[in-house]
């Protein structure tokens, strides 16, 4: 188990690194892009060279890489070329502010979502199975951008119960904050409730026809106990792998609702940064969303390997 | 292509009764539903009621009524006429990042599952990097740094599915490798790229196409959701995605503007799906069950 551990620890900052050559390449492509953006779209040429040799443009690329790449290794970010502040503490704050909705979203997905699938696995080909079966057909087919509208529409505009955009701090009181929270947290949540829902239902579905909960049936164990002491621990095993990578699909997710609803997050960081062109904060946003995503990815492995046998001495986990 | 699946030495063996399976309910109505979706954009592309582009400052932020079915926007423009006319927009970019991620992934999926060995090795690893890198920030990666325009969103989309295809791909091939009949190729020293695309890919198909179904879908969400955020599709030109953002600051005195796009979006995605769905039960019964 340890040493599986570390191969896939040694495996994820392989990838990192990778990704990390990937973000630094967009210096490579648009490398005037940052002299221009600092000293304005009429600066003389000379100035403008001037200036790309102080910061080191002129170096061949690995040098420049190497000097990149080890200062984000200490956190140290630079400073914004727009807000000309450092980066680091505006993008913690924005992880913070995003960890905040991630959070509250994966446990609602989890939660809502297992417990959705069990009841239609259980309730196979009844009325309430085809209801949740339709709805999660529907819901998997609406981008998170829609429901943002639709919420924002119904919630907001119609029945004026929730405020459409913004965000509080929690100085300014529990209800307030959380009323801020409520829609961003419907709009990323509703499609992943309906993956995991449908997920966890067919391997549901599959788990209660194998032999081990048919003989537990026939042992005349009560069902109830049969769904949740036998059935659900291995139906769940693809759903906690599932979770890991929706955990990518929930930061897709928070960059569009983010946006929209004008949340302080590192989702509309990044594409502030895109839209103003502002390389270094690009940089280190999709830098932390990237460390972010391999952690996510790592923990599902990690939890997957512990809780099924087969794969800690086995090498089934890759295919 | 169907064709192809009963020319396998499995399916020699099955009763001939199989050939008359009817379609099942799923494809024919994802079918006619995409038939549907498909004429209202190729009409939507030469006619639409009225000009999609055509302004009238007298009519701003009408109500849906019997000219306007649909309302109208900031200046005055159909929005029937705007949804129809972005329409063959939204769906280039499903198909067109579709057909990349094909072009890109099955070929190297094939490699890696026949050649094995340095070439499977290299051709994994990188798509586990590319796995690894979230879907939407991939996109952003490539639209960050150059001017969008909806080509290379469509292509960034489609890129980023293309790790998905290789490893299916790569999959079925490998399945296939082993069977009699590339063993019967290899005796008769058949080259290994005819053994590849004459006898592997058509056998390699149906699983595929049912993927392929199911990206086109995901393509035209993500696909939207660049041009919502200002990386996809340029205006004055406008797909449903683009139209969205476009209504989203009058969504308290004209919600119809963004809402008309993002229902069209919505259906059209339910309606491939159904159309995957369909294909899936048509082309494998195995593949029935699986997944979500």
């Amino acid at each position: 188990m340890l040493l599986y551990f570390c191969q896939r620890v040694a495996y994820v900052v392989g990838i990192v690194l990778v990704v990390s050559l990937l973000i630094f390449s967009i210096t490579q492509i648009m490398p005037g892009n940052v002299a221009y953006v600092i000293l304005g779209d009429f600066a003389p040429l000379e100035q403008i060279h001037a200036l790309e040799e102080k910061l080191g443009f002129n170096d061949p690329w690995y040098v420049q890489y190497w000097r990149w790449l080890s200062q984000i290794a200490r956190l140290d970010f630079g400073d914004s070329l727009i807000m000309e502040r450092p980066i680091g503490p505006i993008l913690w704050q924005a992880v913070a502010n995003s960890a905040v909705l991630a959070v509250i979203s994966i446990v609602l997905v989890a939660v809502i979502g297992i417990w959705l699938g069990v009841v239609s696995a259980v309730r196979h080909g009844k009325a309430s199975d085809h209801v949740v079966s339709i709805g999660t057909y529907i819901v998997l087919a609406v981008p998170e951008f829609f429901w943002c509208i639709v919420l924002i529409v119904v919630f907001a505009g119609s029945l004026q119960w929730l405020p459409a955009t913004g965000y509080t701090s929690m100085d300014e009181g529990f209800f307030v904050w959380a009323s801020h929270l409520v829609l961003p947290v419907v709009a990323l949540v509703m499609g992943l409730v309906a993956h995991v829902s449908r997920l966890t239902r067919s391997s549901m579905l599959e788990v209660m026809q194998s032999p081990y909960v048919v003989a537990a049936r026939a042992r005349g164990i009560p069902e109830a106990r049969v769904i949740r002491g036998h059935a659900l621990p291995n139906a769940l095993l693809p759903t906690i792998t599932v979770l890991a990578i929706d955990i990518g699909v929930l930061m897709g997710g928070m960059v569009v609702v983010e946006t929209i609803f004008s949340y302080p997050g590192l989702g509309r960081l990044l594409i502030f940064g895109i839209q103003q062109l502002d390389l270094p904060l690009i940089q280190a946003a999709m830098m932390v969303v990237a460390v972010i995503y391999a952690l996510a990815n790592l923990l599902a492995d990690v939890l997957y390997a512990f809780l099924n046998p087969r794969i800690r001495f086995g090498k089934a986990a890759h295919g | 292509m169907v064709d192809a699946t009963t020319a396998t030495p499995a399916a020699t063996a099955a009763p001939p009764a199989r050939r008359r399976r009817p379609w099942p309910a799923t494809l024919v109505w994802g079918t006619a539903g995409i038939a549907a979706v498909l004429a209202f954009a190729l009409v939507g592309a030469v006619w639409t009621p009225h000009p999609y582009d055509g302004m009238n400052i007298s009519a701003r932020f009408a109500a849906p009524s019997a000219t306007y079915w649909l309302g109208t926007d900031e200046f005055g423009r159909d929005v029937l006429s705007r949804v129809m006319a972005g329409a063959h927009l939204s769906l280039f970019m499903g198909a067109f990042a579709t057909f990349i991620s094909l072009a890109v992934g099955v070929p190297l999926g094939l490699i890696a599952g026949y050649f094995r060995g340095l070439r499977e090795e290299v051709i994994m690893r990188a798509v586990d990097v590319m796995i690894s890198i979230p879907p939407i920030m991939l996109g952003l990666l490539i639209l960050a740094v150059t001017t969008p325009d909806i080509w290379k969103s469509a292509g960034a989309v489609g890129l980023i599915y293309v790790p998905i295809i290789v490893r299916l791909t790569r999959g079925v091939t490998l399945e296939l490798g082993a069977q009699e009949f590339i063993e019967a190729a290899r005796a008769r020293g058949e080259r290994d790229w005819y053994i590849l695309f004459v006898e592997i890919l058509p056998n390699a198909w149906p699983p595929i196409i049912v993927e392929a179904a199911l990206r086109v879908t995901f393509a035209i969400l993500l696909g939207a959701a660049l041009s919502f955020l200002g990386l996809g599709v340029q205006p004055p030109a406008s797909d449903w995605g683009l139209m969205i953002a476009e209504g989203r600051p009058f969504l308290s005195q004209a919600p119809w503007i963004a809402i008309a796009p993002g229902v069209a979006l919505v259906v059209t995605v339910i309606l491939i799906n159904l159309f995957g769905d369909g294909l899936r039960e048509r082309l494998d019964p195995r593949l029935r069950q699986k997944g979500a």
